[in-house]
């Protein structure tokens, strides 16, 4: 019953404590000294432990760039592994201040979970591979095939929608942890995998053969993934929400970890509210006039940080698409700091 | 008899008068019960009280509600029909059945292995006796999970996928997907078959209940077992032909990729069952052969002398006096064994943990999940007890 104890545990806490998950998060973080982010158990990319045990990935970066705007240091963070299954109850039950985990951004989560999203990191959509033996080119052709899927994920979701509405069957098999649903994937217990594309090369790289396997070009739902933390919160939510906004305005002016300390004495005023040179901004959330500054300088931009875990510097070389700026043709779009 | 002889009932003391009423131990007791259960009481009214108003503030949806919702996610075992459009609590009852089958056929393979098992590590012949030290020994110190991890990812994962999937002939196959085995389909008809073999069974319980009496009346022995069954074979054959053959089996036919039609018993099940069955498999023999090992040596030689053989020997004698001794542990390990259930979710077996799993996430609703989760396993624990406590009270030793 080891797998079920996160739960029942965030029951209990639920039941015994008196005044629960206190309101001021920022407060309690300041006061800790480290920020305590829940990530991914294994996804390279967004949140994997690396050879050393570091930590890695977009996801695990966005996180360290939260703890360089509160204390000016990217390494005061600690990470939770979490399954899909235990993040929202990790999050509910106080164990973690953010969740950072490729997390789909849907109304019942918004709404009815006690969560709220600060903004969407990466979108996403869902998709499938399958071993190229099986000749299989689309979704479309995928009508009775064994299917693996990780357990509590909306992709389970979609997945039965999908075939519902295109009259076609499937045998899921379902997992609650991510390894495991690789592993039976890998032996041949399923015919296809689906999980946000994103995780399929991802995990397509874990594969014993990952040639063997191609990803199918459909895509099936649209998965905004991003941060989430608890509602009730706002100035929590601002800051995670505010340091989101900050990495792609970076990006958008060309301030990087290289030359933040040259844009101080640009005479661009947007580089210098961002930086903190002028104006206020930084009160308004909580936290010191050079947040932006702190977090371009411990972590990089938007783009330098996507570029090094999901980009060509990264094993997954993944293209930025739907995640270029807004005036590259992407989506991604960072409110200004005025 | 016994009781009497080892501690002679004295006789009762009178007690003393007391002064106060609290030093009256009687009375004393009653106080502190009552307390006990008001202190009880108020404490789990104000664990609901604080969880409700803790969601409340936390703006978590709670509430069973959520039962009736569509459940959207599909199961890939089900004994009952089920599709994604059931609502979440019918989905809980696919889990809670899940779970029941293999509780259920995790015991009867359990009980027999071990029995087996047990009763091999008292043979006279060597070999046997080695063999079944050695899975004593062997498979109770290895933690259920990775057993199942054997089976699932060691042993299943590595048969051939199903469009190379081995055939063992009259459409038996045997691939990654599981055991596909031909279905049998009756029609019209075979409900009459049916009928005429229960009336077999029936017919069958009546003549062994005669010979039962008949040999305690005269001494004389009667075929009862070999009788019975013949009775059960020919009534059923005869109505078969009468009705003409009701009965046709429906293949698996390969196709793109997997053998559809004909049964099919899944990797998970079956990887999840062996692990739970071989595992208690190994409590129960070590508690069959303590139950032996209790019936006096005396009683052997007494049937023995008797002209008894060996078989009969353990069937009439040994095993249903070592029964006795046997229930209240044995009952222990099927508990076991129900419980151990849920290391299904490792295997994406559907069994009520994962299917509570994946409502618990989709809904968010944790708190009720875990409540549920607990009241189902108590419930069928509870079930299972009460089971066994009567089966022990039935068992247990009549005095004459
Ligand atoms: N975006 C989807 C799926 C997220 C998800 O859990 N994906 C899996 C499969 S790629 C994963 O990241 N597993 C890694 C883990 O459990 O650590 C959701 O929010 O429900």
């Amino acid at each position: 019953m080891k797998r079920t104890f996160l739960p029942a545990l965030a029951g209990a806490a639920l039941a015994l404590s008196a005044s629960f998950a206190g309101a001021a998060t920022l407060d309690t973080v300041k006061q800790k000294g480290f920020l305590q982010c829940g990530v991914n158990t294994g996804l390279p990319g967004f949140g994997n432990p690396n050879e050393k045990g570091e930590w890695t990935g977009f996801d695990v970066d966005y996180c360290r760039a939260i703890a360089s705007a509160v204390f000016g240091d990217p390494t005061k963070v600690k990470f939770t592994p979490l399954d899909a299954k235990e993040r929202f109850t990790a999050l509910q039950s106080g164990e973690v201040d953010v969740l950072i985990r490729n997390t789909t951004w849907t109304m019942s989560r918004d709404t009815s979970l006690g969560l709220k999203f600060a903004g969407v990191n990466y979108y996403d959509g869902q998709g499938f591979m399958v071993k190229k033996s099986l000749g299989v080119k689309s979704v479309n052709e995928l009508s009775g095939a064994s299917i693996c899927v990780q357990s509590g994920t909306d992709t389970e979701l979609n997945l039965a929608d999908y075939f519902k509405s295109h009259n076609m069957q499937y045998n899921p098999v379902v997992f609650e942890k991510v390894s495991e649903a690789n592993s039976a994937y890998d032996s041949g217990r399923c015919d296809a995998y689906t999980t946000d594309q994103s995780g399929l090369y991802a995990t397509r790289l874990q594969l014993q053969k990952p040639d063997d396997t191609i990803v199918l070009p459909e895509i099936i739902s649209k998965e905004p993934l991003g941060p989430v933390v608890r509602q009730g919160d706002d100035v929590w939510f601002n800051v995670v929400k505010w340091t989101h906004y900050a990495l792609l305005d970076a990006e958008e002016l060309g301030v990087t970890q290289q030359n933040a300390d040259q844009m101080k004495s640009s005479d661009n005023p947007d580089i210098k509210r961002l930086l903190g040179v002028q104006g206020n901004f930084g009160q308004g959330i909580g936290l010191s006039n050079d947040w932006a500054y702190k977090i371009v300088k411990g972590v990089g931009n938007y783009g330098e940080l996507f570029e090094k875990d999901l980009g060509q510097s990264s094993p997954l070389k993944i293209q930025r698409g739907e995640n270029a700026l807004w005036n590259k043709g992407g989506l991604q779009y960072g409110m200004p700091i005025l | 008899m016994t009781i009497q002889a080892t501690s002679p009932s004295a006789p009762r003391v009178e007690r003393p008068a007391r002064s106060s009423f609290l030093n009256d131990p009687d009375k004393r007791g009653y106080i502190i019960q009552a307390v006990l259960l008001v202190l009880v009481v108020a404490f789990i009214w104000w664990l609901g009280h604080n969880t409700a108003q803790n969601l409340q503030r936390l703006h978590i949806a709670s509430g069973f509600g959520f039962l009736n919702e569509r459940a959207g996610f599909n199961i890939g075992q089900s004994l009952i029909p089920y599709s994604g459009d059931r609502s979440y609590g019918y989905a809980l009852l696919v889990g809670i059945i899940n779970t029941i089958e293999v509780a259920i056929l995790g015991i009867v393979i359990a009980t027999i292995v071990g029995v087996l098992v047990g009763v091999g590590r008292l043979s006279s012949n060597w070999l046997i006796r080695q063999l079944a030290t050695v899975y004593v020994e062997l498979f109770r110190n290895i933690p259920p999970l990775l057993v199942i991890f054997f089976w699932y990812f060691g042993v299943l994962a590595v048969l051939p996928n199903p469009r190379d999937a081995i055939n063992l002939g009259l459409g038996f196959s045997l691939s990654n997907r599981g055991l596909f085995t031909p279905k049998p389909i009756f029609e019209h008809g075979a409900l009459y078959v049916g009928i005429a073999i229960l009336v077999g069974i029936v017919a069958a319980w009546a003549l062994s209940r005669w010979a039962t009496a008949r040999q305690m009346r005269t001494g004389q022995q009667f075929p009862s077992f070999w009788a019975g069954l013949a009775v059960i074979v020919v009534l059923g054959a005869a109505s078969f032909a009468a009705t003409g053959a009701p009965l046709h089996f429906d293949i698996p036919v390969k196709t793109r990729f997997n053998l559809n039609g004909g049964s099919q018993l899944g990797p998970e099940l079956v990887s999840l069952l062996l692990a739970l069955a071989i595992y208690t498999a190994s409590f129960i023999a070590e508690i069959v052969r303590a139950g032996i090992l209790s019936v006096s040596h005396g009683q052997t030689e007494a049937a023995y002398s008797l002209g008894l053989k060996v078989g009969p020997t353990m069937r009439k004698i040994i095993l249903p006096q070592a029964l006795r001794v046997v229930i209240p542990p044995l009952t222990s390990e099927y508990l076991n064994l129900m419980k151990n259930t849920s290391l299904a979710v490792a295997i994406g077996f559907a069994d009520l943990v994962a299917v509570g799993g994946s409502i618990l996430n989709q809904t968010g609703q944790s708190v009720e999940v875990v409540l549920i989760w607990m009241l189902v396993y108590l419930g069928l624990s509870l079930i299972m007890a009460v089971l066994m406590n009567w089966y022990n009270r039935k068992m247990a030793l009549v005095e004459r």
